[in-house]
């Protein structure tokens, strides 16, 4: 397929949209299952943005910023694997080969980008000495418009020159073992993010309560609804039983009316 | 007397539309130093009229700041309700709204990214990418609602109630064990669906024959070292391989270095005949 202009166009706006979601990290538009279904979308082709979507995303799960620190890239590895995809008329898989390394160059770019908005917390405090609101809004606003060009600037310079050919060419240069390898990796990479979750919670003491999931997962075929709410129960019981916070209930209990301690009881 | 100054409906809903824009000027030095005085300005234009009074506030808002963005409503509602005070001519000093501030970002970090980035991201998105895999726009679309609801509702009740209870809320019911329990339930919650999906959705397949024996009906049956992983207990491979993850990464390897070493475990694995 040839990209019209109106589809380049677009291709940029969703970048944009991907790459303020990727530093905001509030709307989640930088997650794979978006902003892939976005892609599909301008292309012509949703069913292989959502799919490509999905399965990075299972790749992608426990990609978090925490603090200061960086995750890979997930904004532009997910619309850069979805256009050569749509475009190269490609399998999945392929998309996940192209999708991390290009995670792990938007890491980079990303945090280049975190840098020079240093600027931007100098500029505003300037403004403040004066008192000038609307600087100050535009200085912090004007640091999104950074973050948005960061991954719209590639996808365009790729949107202009991509052609389907080009992309098959390119693809058809990597041996046949690799890409075969990278299909069996990307059914164990998940567990990357499954390690990072598990280390950003830290609590071990509660680490029983990942075995049970993994027990009952390999023992029976509930779908995730039902251990969403078979996890509720548990968390709910364990509170409710634990001394530690049993105690201080019975302290409020004494000095509280009996009416709050069972409001207490219901909020839990 | 003056007449007491306030904020209105007006501007707390201004403040809540620029919550969602707080991470919008991170960086490196202060992080979300310039996004909490973004989030402050309603507040200041309404309840200092001086320009010196307007300065000082804007620079007292202009330092190191760090939060789990959707948590950031009740640091806002409360730093909100102690610039009201103070501008009503109660004796705060500066260096108390800066304390309170600080002593704020920790149990909301705390509280924040175990609930958030632990539970119900990888949670909402699980479920949304298992919908999308059969090529169904409900997926995304329902990922995107079910957090953006959860998000807006804490952000919003957050500041609403930070507000109105003000240092009430830091002095008396952050003492009390709430925050406590639901960072706890929310923790169970994510380790468990964490374990779930350790089982079900980490692929791995090691298809080594270890015997082929006849059965008596002349078929023959083969026992790869996959057959008895599986007897032993499903997933089990996988468990051990995420086990080994969480240990590297303490050891400060970085998420994408162990990406890439999996990749080349993957390509040696499937070329040898290891992996399947």
């Amino acid at each position: 397929m040839v990209l019209s202009t109106f589809q380049i166009i677009l291709l940029f706006l969703v970048a944009a949209v991907a790459g303020m979601g990727s530093v905001l990290d509030s709307f989640q538009t930088h997650r794979p299952l978006v902003a892939c279904t976005l892609v599909g979308l301008v292309l012509g082709d949703i069913t292989t943005g959502i799919i490509l979507g999905g399965t990075l995303e299972l790749i992608a799960l426990g990609w978090m910023n925490i603090g200061a620190a960086q995750s890979p890239d997930s904004a532009l590895a997910s619309i850069i694997s979805a256009m050569l995809v749509i475009i190269g008329n490609q399998p999945i898989a392929t998309g996940i080969a192209i999708a991390l390394p290009v995670a792990a160059a938007g890491q980079v770019l990303t945090v280049i980008a975190r840098t020079i908005t240093v600027m931007f917390q100098h500029a505003a405090d300037k403004y403040a000495e004066s008192g000038n609101f609307r600087a100050i809004d535009f200085c912090h606003i004007g640091a999104l418009v950074i973050q948005a060009l960061r991954v719209s600037i590639p996808v365009l310079l790729i949107a202009l020159f991509v052609s389907p050919a080009g992309v098959q060419n390119l693809l058809a240069l990597i041996p046949a073992f690799i890409t075969t390898g990278l299909k069996v990796a990307s059914g164990f990479i998940v567990v990357v993010g499954y390690a990072m979750v598990i280390n950003m919670m830290g609590a071990k003491y509660l680490l029983p309560f990942f075995f049970l999931g993994f027990v009952i997962a390999g023992f029976t075929t509930f779908n995730l609804v039902a251990f969403g709410v078979l996890g509720l129960f548990c968390s709910i019981v364990y509170v409710q039983l634990n001394p530690k916070f049993q105690m201080n209930q019975t302290a409020v209990a004494d000095i509280s009316s009996a009416s709050n301690s069972i409001d207490d009881e219901l909020d839990n | 007397m003056d007449i007491k100054k306030s904020l209105t409906k007006g501007d707390l809903i201004n403040m809540f539309i620029r919550t969602n824009f707080q991470q919008a000027s991170f960086n490196f030095e202060r992080i979300h130093a310039l996004g909490f005085c973004f989030n402050m300005i309603p507040a200041i234009k309404r309840l200092y009229s001086l320009p010196e009074d307007q300065t000082s506030a804007l620079k007292r808002h202009l330092s190191f700041f760090n939060v789990t963005p959707a948590c950031v409503g009740p640091v806002l509602g409360v730093t909100a309700a102690m610039e009201e005070a103070k501008a009503n001519g109660a004796q705060i000093e500066e260096s108390a709204i800066n304390s309170i501030k600080i002593g704020m970002m920790g149990p909301f970090c705390g509280v924040g990214d175990p609930i958030f980035w632990g539970t119900l991201r990888p949670i909402t998105a699980a479920l949304g990418a298992s919908i999308a895999l059969t090529g169904s726009v409900l997926g995304p679309i329902l990922f995107f609602t079910l957090f953006n609801l959860a998000r807006l509702a804490a952000l919003w009740l957050g500041l609403f109630y930070g507000y109105k209870k003000g240092l009430d809320l830091v002095l008396n019911e952050l003492k009390g064990n709430k925050l406590q329990k639901i960072t706890e339930g929310a923790s169970i919650l994510g380790f468990f669906v964490m374990g779930a999906l350790v089982s079900k959705w980490t692929v791995i397949n090691v298809p080594v024959v270890i015997s082929q024996i006849a059965s008596p009906d002349g078929s023959i049956i083969t026992t790869t070292l996959q057959n008895i992983f599986d007897q032993l207990m499903p997933g089990l491979l996988g468990l051990g391989l995420t086990l080994l993850v969480c240990k590297l990464l303490k050891m400060r390897i970085s998420p994408i270095m162990l990406i890439f070493m999996l990749f080349a475990v993957g390509i040696i694995g499937s070329a040898l005949g290891i992996l399947a």
